[in-house]
């Protein structure tokens, strides 16, 4: 059964007088623990497509299951509360808050469990072990270098064990060596960890990481050369 | 970490604006607290329930208007009344104006009769009553002034003359009084024979400056206060009876209205704070919209959100008010020093220490709303575009 699952799904937006459709009746099936890189030149309408999934825009027409669940009849405090159960994202730009260290930032999500400080502590200790930087636990983002903050990131994301993982360009602000090993740390979660992951990308080099690829233009899916569209 | 370990962390972000911030917060909270204990002796509040069975008799027009003398015997015989004595505002000054202490002419055993809170030696009640020049003192006086017993105590009238002329008034020291309650301090005065008073000034004699009647019964008191006054009311000398705290508001209120004075003050003051204070806030919140929006993406409702920012402009305040109450209360018995030889001590109370944190928590509360409001409404897609 698919994970994601969208049908005909519109987005549109208004600019001055003129509404621009962004996205034109995209059919899309994501098969659990797989990894799918979504791929396209700018403005295709590429992150307007991971943040519909991901449950942090909606779309203006189209059915949007995700995770079991039509993300169009949800409120804004559902969508949160299954955001923080369903979804890890990771940024282009890492997205960490400056002022709390590597630990504390990867802990964020558990502040809206149920879990002790202690317990919250040991899970962000385990997440930042399965990313490699058990050791940099108590620096801030300032003193990380930029592969180390992603996978700082990529903690965060997958610390509450949220089954699918949404990446916008997760290696576009890394050079390239730093890039393959956040790749194959993705890979890992896909392989070992049976992550869902869907990830934005205009590198092809990131693209073959994936197990499938797709191509938006102009609002519009076709199959690339590894992945299928439906 | 916790909620309120994020907002900390939040809250020192720019450690400098912050510190500025608590400084400013630190400086209105210190001026709340000593200008709301200053103020609260002329409020009456935090007056001593022992006198809930006494009343003042004073002139209708102004408490600076004399009474004769007469009236005392009239005053004993209205039925409910107990015991009467008086006191004159005598003023004049012991060395230099800086050493102001209140100075009141006074029936040396009828005073002590009328405030059983005051305790003095018998023997010296027996040597005031019995020297015509004799004086009483509070006794923390002796070491404030260097006096002993015995000691002769020369005062400048500055309303009161002798018959011949002269300001030079001299007296002699035989006594001490306290409060009973150690905890309580009773009131800082010179208290002088009245006959001796009376027979030496240049005008005015047989007039005192009021009456204090205790009643048999204070449920009684209003009725016997009306009493009183209808006794007098065409007479040449009409009065106006009042409890003991009104007649501290009627005497506080003759230098101002202090308490208006003083929310003046503070309302300039926090006016000021609440503008600063919001913009350091709304500065805080558009330097992390991305990271708001980072919150929400990762499950943070909006009304979380929104906590989060408010709940920081709370702490911001409530860290600047403890601190400016802190340095309140060290201050405070300094400044008691200086006040309590006119007003009494002022004291740091629960109630202004409450206030203040109330205060805090309120002002937390507007200063940090908009901020609030627009972290609720944040579209996330929006905010991390502005990354």
């Amino acid at each position: 059964m698919a994970i994601v699952d969208l049908s005909e799904v519109r987005k549109s937006y208004v600019k001055g007088r003129e509404e621009v459709e962004v996205l034109t009746g995209i059919d899309l099936q994501v098969e659990e623990a797989d990894f799918l890189a979504l791929m396209g030149p700018s403005g295709s309408g590429k992150t307007t497509l991971l943040n519909i999934i991901g449950g942090i825009d909606s779309a203006t027409s189209g059915s949007v299951q995700v995770s079991g669940q039509d993300l169009n009849g949800m409120s804004r405090r559902q969508l949160a509360k299954w955001r923080s159960e369903n979804i890890g994202f990771v940024f282009q730009f890492y997205n960490l808050l400056p002022v709390l260290s590597a630990r504390r930032n990867v802990e964020l999500p558990l502040l809206l469990t149920k879990l002790s400080g202690k317990q919250r502590r040991s899970n962000a200790d385990t997440a930042l072990e399965i990313v490699g930087l058990e050791d940099r636990a108590g620096h801030k983002p300032g003193e990380l270098s930029g592969g180390q903050q992603q996978r700082v990131a990529i903690a965060r994301a997958i610390v509450a064990d949220a089954p699918i993982l949404v990446c916008d360009e997760p290696t576009g602000d890394l050079d390239r060596d730093t890039a393959d090993e956040i790749l194959e740390l993705l890979e890992i979660l896909n392989r070992d960890h049976g992550k869902t992951i869907v990830m934005v990308t205009h590198d092809p080099k990131a693209a073959s990481h994936a197990r499938h690829v797709v191509h938006l233009d102009k609002g519009q899916l076709s199959t690339g050369s590894n992945g299928e569209a439906a | 970490m916790s909620g309120m370990g994020l907002m900390w962390a939040n809250l020192f972000r720019r450690k400098t604006r912050t510190f500025l911030t608590l400084f400013s917060l630190l400086v209105a909270f210190l001026l709340f607290v000593l200008l709301r204990a200053v103020a609260a002796p002329f409020a009456g509040e935090g007056l001593s329930v022992d006198g809930a069975n006494r009343l003042v008799v004073t002139s209708k027009y102004s408490i600076i208007d004399l009474l004769p003398l007469s009236q005392l015997a009239e005053i004993q015989g209205v039925p409910g009344v107990e015991a009467v004595t008086h006191q004159t505002w005598f003023g004049g000054n012991y060395q230099d104006p800086a050493n102001f202490f209140p100075k009141y002419p006074v029936e040396p055993r009828a005073y002590f009769d009328m405030y059983p809170e005051f305790a003095i030696d018998p023997a010296q009640l027996d040597a005031f009553e019995n020297t015509r020049t004799g004086v009483v003192v509070e006794e923390g006086m002796l070491a404030r002034f260097g006096w002993s017993i015995g000691d002769r105590i020369p005062i400048e009238g500055d309303i009161w003359s002798l018959k011949d002329g002269s300001r030079l008034w001299q007296f002699d020291l035989v006594g001490t009084y306290r409060h009973r309650d150690p905890g309580q301090m009773a009131p800082v005065a010179l208290l002088m024979h009245y006959d001796y008073f009376d027979e030496a000034r240049s005008f005015e004699e047989g007039a005192v400056g009021w009456y204090t009647v205790r009643v048999s019964d204070s449920e009684q008191a209003p009725a016997i206060s009306g009493a009183i006054d209808a006794r007098f009311e065409n007479s040449t000398s009409p009065t106006k009876t009042s409890t003991e705290a009104e007649f501290a508001r009627s005497f506080a209120a003759q230098i101002g209205n202090i308490a208006l004075m003083a929310t003046g003050i503070l309302s300039a003051v926090f006016f000021t704070i609440l503008l600063l204070t919001a913009n350091t806030m709304s500065q805080s919140l558009r330097e992390r919209i991305p990271e708001l929006a980072v919150l929400k993406t990762v499950g943070f409702s909006d009304a979380r959100t929104s906590l989060l920012v408010v709940g920081e402009s709370v702490l911001l305040c409530v860290i600047g008010a403890l601190l400016g109450v802190g340095l309140g209360a060290l201050m405070l018995p300094a400044a008691s020093v200086a006040t309590q030889q006119f007003m009494g001590p002022v004291t740091m109370s629960l109630d202004i220490l409450m206030q203040s944190l109330a205060f805090a928590v309120a002002l937390g509360l507007v200063v940090g709303a908009l901020p609030a409001l627009t972290a609720q409404r944040l579209r996330i897609v929006d905010a991390l575009r502005r990354g």
